[in-house]
């Protein structure tokens, strides 16, 4: 009935050293997801979009719809 | 004092055979459930007395054997002195249970139980739903945002395909 005596001491220090760099990787890879499937594709869409953007061609289109107040379709 | 100390000399447990001399006038009779209790808690690994109140004769005996060197106890006599201080071993007292099963059973028929209240309050409590939820309203909704260019680059008018009216593929 000889067990070993149990570890007393340096618990917190053992699971520190153990968790603490797996902890830091995944946060490192959770942020470089975010960044290069997240915001690099958003910022990409969006150049992509002012690139061809007319503000006037769709300010016409926008008033022909007669969404506007200030301004009134063509027509009338 | 003299009674607390009459009474650790009288050891564990048998204070309730023993009396409370209160300031020499009487007798109070100490009640069980105002003693010490035993409990197997993680927390609190000793407890304030121990599990077997009445020793048996051969039990007397192994308590004698433990005044003297340990080293001369077997194996077995030194799991009885366990067995007479504590109910359960660590292992025992914290061995789960199958309690969740009763809990998960209990959460999925009260969860049932709701659904069939809320089925209930939608039929017989609620009144009709606004105008703006028709589907002609609806159609005008969404051309107007379409028209209004809503969330032109990722969201939703940019689903929109304006050259040939309608949303794209």
């Amino acid at each position: 009935m000889s067990l070993a005596k149990p570890a007393m001491r340096g618990l917190l220090g053992k699971r520190l050293r153990f968790h603490l760099p797996i902890a830091f990787a995944l946060s490192l890879v959770a942020a470089a997801a975010f960044k290069y499937g997240v915001t690099e594709p958003r910022k990409q869409a969006y150049a992509d979009f002012y690139k061809q953007y007319d503000a006037t061609k769709e300010f016409n289109n926008m008033r022909e719809a007669g969404i506007f107040q200030s301004v009134r379709p063509t027509g009338e | 004092m003299l009674a607390t100390r009459a009474i650790s000399l009288v050891g564990k447990r048998a204070i309730s055979t023993s009396i409370c001399v209160r300031g020499g006038h009487g007798v109070a009779k100490v009640d069980d459930y105002a003693l010490p209790a035993y409990f197997d808690r993680r927390e609190n690994p000793l407890p304030d007395v121990q599990f077997v109140t009445e020793l048996s004769a051969e039990q007397k005996s192994l308590k004698e054997k433990e005044k003297g060197s340990w080293a001369t106890l077997s194996n077995e006599e030194k799991i009885a002195l366990y067995r007479i201080s504590f109910k359960q071993s660590f292992a025992e007292m914290n061995e789960g249970t199958k309690e969740w099963k009763s809990v998960i059973a209990g959460m999925f028929f009260f969860i049932g139980m709701t659904g069939l209240v809320v089925l209930w309050q939608r039929k017989f409590v609620y009144g009709p739903v606004p105008p703006t939820f028709e589907s002609e309203w609806k159609e005008k909704e969404v051309q107007r945002m379409l028209d209004m260019r809503i969330n032109p680059v990722e969201g939703f008018s940019a689903k929109w395909d304006y050259e040939n009216k309608e949303w794209k593929k």
